[in-house]
């Protein structure tokens, strides 16, 4: 192949296309994401406009070239705005699957590899917690402890938990029965060997799954709780607060509604899409169509 | 009744009891006492005082919890702390719009999933069932709340077809309910269905390609027949827990989709509770949203087995 004979850069790229032609739904979300990803970097960097500078004397105007998608009810850019956004959403999503993998995903070895007393009790208190879905639980957390970033990331942290829990438990309890485990053991592995060398490596890729379908669910979750009130307070640019803010204006200015719905809905897409993806190239007897 | 019921019924008691314990608790332990949060900052310490003692939240915590649990199982809800309004009556009358809400959601959904996901399963190889399984990605990335502006921007702002808020009472005009739920209702099904209609078309596509039908299919039965009288029941188990999830969802969706269109409904009453502060009210309306999940999953368990002769409801 001539890609290979390129070089260092040519293999990737040819693995690339390679994975693009057996999944173009992760594909199509990669590419997504990393758009999301690279406005969100840019936007740490540079907005056309200040997203938080206010101008009385350009209210509502709708888009043209100096503001490429208009302004909003204080004469803020509402493209400035939506990048800004993109930022805290991000972190705020990402921050939330953190928390639900730092706790979930040991819970979910420690209830496969220990099982009977321990592991029973582990799976009944995620079974608890998700009674409690993200929503609720952030309304709950909030009432408690007021609207803010922190508690809203907390609080979708702690209602995604079970989630990990569950995949990561799943995943550890095919591996622990296999054969190369029976096979260490009988060689005198310490069981926090195997865990290591063994459970862990296998059961990363479910992990990286659950991380994109589950960054869908918390992005969708941020921007519910920003547009109820619940999550960063305003004037902080968010696009579930931009799209409440504009919906006292849906006569004057129905687009100003559209933005936002729409950047809310790619993201989502994005996740969701790479995470199926990733999903049908790591187990393909899960591609249901074939 | 089978041991199996009696095990179930006992496991969800105990997780309702769990769940009322951690909302409790959440609720509870707070910094500074509730009657300081109502009677605000310029209060005398007398005046706290009395009302302390007044809603009883001088008695040890655990006199408090099992107050609480009391009333909820007794429906003697007591008053809100805030607006001194008793709170029975206040939720019931939100349910009268929430209820309703969700079942015509449940509706549009399980309308939409159904026939997308059984032609998309069906036309799997050919361009419209391709294009089906798009458009439900599509659905699925869209929430609902994004859905239920944009709908109200093309049903309300452009045609003019229905209110864009606001909700008229069952008692003055049936009719008028119906149509302050219609798009509320078709925001959160729209989303929901989409969701369901993937499941619906795995399932079917599973049973498709399972060998009793092919069995039934050399038995001279034409596709169509063989899928109603083999397939559907074998397809209906996914699609059971699923719905029960759905259910959970719709729910919650409820409160936001509520939130969107103004609804008086008790996803408003909630978030206004929370607004104000007025904590008892969020504690009943969180158990309440739990209980309703819990007892799904309970509902979905035995509907699983009722269907599934194969795993069966005795020991």
């Amino acid at each position: 192949m001539s890609a290979a004979a390129k070089g260092a850069v040519g293999p990737s790229w040819a693995r690339l296309r390679r994975l693009g032609r057996r999944s173009p739904s992760a594909t199509f979300g990669g590419v997504v994401v990393g758009l999301i990803v690279l406005v969100a970097l840019l936007a740490l960097a540079w907005t056309p406009y200040g997203p938080l500078v206010v101008s009385t004397s350009k209210e509502l105007l709708p888009p043209s070239p100096s503001h490429l998608l208009g302004t909003d009810e204080y004469g803020r850019d509402v493209l400035s705005r939506l990048m800004s956004s993109a930022d805290l959403t991000l972190i705020s999503s990402a921050g939330a699957v953190l928390i639900a993998g730092l706790v979930g995903i040991p819970a979910g070895l420690l209830a496969a590899s220990r099982g009977g007393r321990l592991g029973e009790l582990i799976m009944r208190a995620a079974d608890l917690v998700y009674s409690f879905p993200a929503l609720l639980a952030a309304i709950t957390l909030v009432a408690a402890f007021g609207a803010s970033t922190a508690t809203a990331t907390i609080a979708i942290g702690i209602a995604s938990i079970p989630a990990f829990a569950r995949v990561t438990r799943g995943a550890a309890l095919t591996v622990l029965e296999s054969e190369y485990v029976l096979a260490a053991r009988a060689y005198g592995r310490s069981p926090l060997a195997i865990l290591r060398r063994h459970v862990l490596p296998n059961v990363l890729p479910f992990v990286i799954v659950q991380s994109s379908l589950l960054l869908s669910i918390t992005v969708l979750a941020v921007a519910a709780l920003s547009y109820l009130g619940l999550g960063t307070p305003p004037p902080t640019a968010t696009w579930g607060g931009m799209l409440q803010s504009a919906q006292s204006y849906l006569y004057q200015d129905p687009l100003l509604a559209v933005w936002p719905g729409v950047a809310i809905a790619v993201s989502v897409l994005g996740f969701n899409a790479l995470g199926d993806g990733l999903r049908d190239l790591l187990d393909p007897t899960l591609r249901s169509g074939e | 009744m089978p041991r199996f019921l009696w095990r179930r019924l006992l496991t969800t008691i105990l997780t309702l009891l769990a769940a009322s314990l951690l909302v409790f608790v959440v609720l509870n332990f707070l910094p500074g006492s509730p009657a300081q949060v109502i009677l605000g900052t310029q209060a005398t310490r007398a005046a706290v005082r009395e009302l302390t003692v007044k809603l009883g939240l001088n008695q040890p915590l655990w006199m408090q919890y099992l107050h609480w649990i009391g009333g909820l199982l007794t429906l003697h809800l007591g008053r809100s702390y805030i607006s001194g309004q008793p709170i029975a009556p206040e939720i019931g009358s939100a349910l009268s719009v929430t209820a309703p809400l969700v079942l015509l959601g449940l509706l549009v959904g399980v309308a939409v999933a159904m026939p997308t996901g059984v032609v998309s399963a069906l036309r799997h190889r050919r361009a419209s069932g391709t294009i089906l399984a798009a458009a439900t990605q599509l659905g699925i990335a869209i929430p609902n709340f994004v859905l239920g502006i944009l709908l109200i921007i093309v049903a309300a702002v452009y045609l003019r077809l229905l209110p864009a808020s606001g909700f008229t009472p069952w008692t003055t005009s049936v009719v008028g309910a119906l149509q302050s739920l219609a798009l509320p209702a078709i925001s959160l099904g729209l989303v929901e269905g989409a969701i369901l209609s993937r499941y619906v078309r795995t399932a079917v596509l599973g049973v498709l390609s399972a060998d009793y039908l092919r069995t039934a299919r050399a038995e001279g039965m034409r596709r169509h027949q063989a899928l109603l009288r083999h397939g559907m029941r074998n397809a209906a188990l996914p699609v059971i827990t699923v719905l029960g999830l759905e259910l959970s969802g719709l729910v919650i969706g409820a409160v936001v989709i509520e939130a969107v269109f103004t609804l008086p409904g008790a996803g408003s009453l909630l978030l206004s509770s929370v607004a104000n502060r007025d904590l008892i009210v969020v504690q009943d309306l969180v158990m309440l949203v739990a209980a309703v999940v819990i007892v799904t999953n309970l509902l979905v368990d035995i509907m699983y087995r009722v269907v599934d002769p194969r795993i069966g409801l005795g020991s």
